[in-house]
């Protein structure tokens, strides 16, 4: 079986041609596809940093085989803001300091949007913090990204409110 | 990461026959084996992606009462099943003290029961591990041993499982369902894992090829609903593996126990049942009194493999917990940390 892949990223369709198995999907987008927004901390499935979507979930892409992501539907933090207008998410860690350093926020906003798509945290602070724990942040932002968490859910729920009316 | 040949079979038997070759591995999430073949811990030459498997992503309702997990289920959507959770809420619990978020979107119900140790001597390739490398020795003992096994340990290792899942499972008397060579066969989960003896090096009793299909769960489990839980000791509040951990699940009559289960997490090589236990809480009232002796009586056999005596102490006082906490109630949700022993009233600040 060849090793030719090809799926939906950014909700754009790729083809690609692996010349290893051993490409992670996290190697595949900084070092072939030049996303280099989604980060690599830790590589071994410990910090959250690389979190992508695969298929709507969040998922370590340091933890996947690009090989496996034949077929799948690949959302990075290139894909979040719409020309730009940021997404809700992106604009609340701002709006909240939500970071310092910056090196883990795109892994912390693509698990804040994932966290909130499961919708099982609500606007418990504790939830949020639990379902955001396995984002690492060195710089120790965590109380700005509770709180931009939870105000951005807010804001989701309030624009789906307007769609439906 | 050494180079292996990548193969994606399409149906079980294609799998086994691709599987059953030398230095062949399935590949799930790959949650922990692609970390293992990082470290270099794991070497295999050909990896059997099993993710395009038909029919083992479903949980099943089997007429009885029984329910069926197949073994690409996820975790996440495991314990999010609104009815799976009701039925069997401390193996929900469990799943979700375990990992992350993001590990539990990926990783898979077969695979958990197949996580290799997380002794950090098995994970050096520099130290000497009979469990990586048979008759190199244990480099473990006499080491950093805080964290190591207090239960069914012996001189060749004295690591310990590191799954919270399988603890409610094998308290609940869960059944592996495998596929192999020659067929179909089911092992009990308590008689899945090995203990080290002089064979550490083998983690289950899975042959060359054996594949995990499904965990089931006997109809007669769901029994315990209204009294079970998942309690875990961890060194940080949250994403941490067990230092120990214990499961109860109780049936409980007019302020008698019926019938108890217990099982403790992070204290050996397996899961571990503590059937004395259990037997004892029969016919007992549920009070601090018996399940102080239920816990001794789990821990009676506990011996240090080290610098880990505190681990005994511990677990007892977290079985002793467990069954305050399982007699008091299934909580009515999900707590916000699942399986902390922290836990205080809703709304304190919890995460410290």
């Amino acid at each position: 079986m060849g090793l030719s892949i090809s799926f939906n990223l950014n909700g754009v369709a790729r083809k690609v041609e692996l010349d290893d198995p051993r490409v992670t999907l996290l190697d595949l987008l900084r070092e072939r596809l030049d996303l280099t927004g989604t980060k690599k901390g830790c590589d071994r499935g410990q910090c959250g940093a690389c979190t992508v979507h695969v298929d709507g979930r969040r998922i370590n892409s340091c933890l996947a085989l690009a090989v496996g992501c034949d077929g799948a539907n690949v959302v990075t933090i290139e894909g979040l803001a719409r020309g730009d207008a940021l997404h809700p998410v992106q604009a609340a860690f701002i709006a909240h300091d939500g970071f310092q350093c910056g090196f883990c926020t795109p892994g912390q906003i693509m698990s804040a949007v994932g966290l909130i798509q499961e919708g099982q945290a609500g606007d418990d602070p504790e939830r949020v913090r639990e379902g955001m724990s396995g984002n690492l942040c060195r710089c120790g932002a965590y109380a700005g990204i509770t709180e931009a968490v939870i105000d951005a859910q807010r804001e989701l729920a309030e624009l789906d409110r307007r769609q439906v009316a | 990461m050494n180079n292996f040949d990548y193969l994606r079979p399409s149906t079980i038997p294609e799998a086994v026959a691709a599987a059953s070759a030398p230095g062949a591995a399935y590949l799930a999430a790959g949650t922990n084996l692609l970390d293992l073949m990082k470290g270099g811990v794991a070497r295999p030459s050909r990896l059997i992606d099993i993710n395009r498997l038909p029919g083992l992503d479903r949980i099943e309702p089997l007429p009885g009462g029984a329910v069926r997990i197949g073994a690409l289920v996820r975790n996440a959507d495991l314990a999010h099943d609104p009815d799976f959770a009701r039925r069997f809420p401390a193996v929900a619990e469990a799943l979700l003290s375990g990992a992350s978020a993001q590990l539990r979107n990926a990783a898979t119900a077969g695979g958990n029961l197949l996580q290799r140790t997380r002794c950090p001597y098995f994970y050096d390739v520099a130290s000497a591990c009979n469990k990586r490398e048979p008759g190199a020795g244990c480099e473990a003992r006499g080491g950093d041993t805080r964290l190591h096994a207090v239960l069914g340990w012996s001189e060749s290792c004295i690591a310990t499982n590191p799954s919270d899942f399988c603890v409610p499972l094998v308290a609940l008397d869960a059944v592996v369902e495998i596929a192999g060579k020659t067929g179909r066969r089911e092992v009990p989960l308590e008689s899945f894992h090995r203990l080290p003896g002089d064979a550490p090096e083998r983690d289950s009793v899975l042959e060359p090829g054996e594949l995990i299909v499904a965990i089931r769960l006997p109809a007669e489990a769901a029994a315990f609903a209204a009294h079970a839980r998942y309690l875990k000791v961890r060194e940080r509040t949250s994403y941490a593996f067990a230092v120990v951990s214990a499961a109860a699940a109780l049936r409980i009559e007019g302020g008698a126990i019926v019938e108890a289960r217990i099982a403790l997490g992070g204290v050996a090589l397996k899961p571990w049942r503590a059937r004395a236990a259990e037997g004892m809480l029969a016919g007992a009232r549920a009070d601090g009194a018996a399940f102080r002796r239920a816990a001794e009586a789990a821990l009676e056999d506990a011996k240090p493999s080290g610098d880990n005596a505190y681990k005994i102490v511990l677990a007892r006082g977290i079985v002793m917990r467990a069954l305050m906490l399982a007699a008091a109630g299934t909580p009515e949700r999900m707590p916000a940390l699942p399986a902390s022993p922290f836990a205080l009233s809703p709304g304190v600040l919890q995460h410290v």
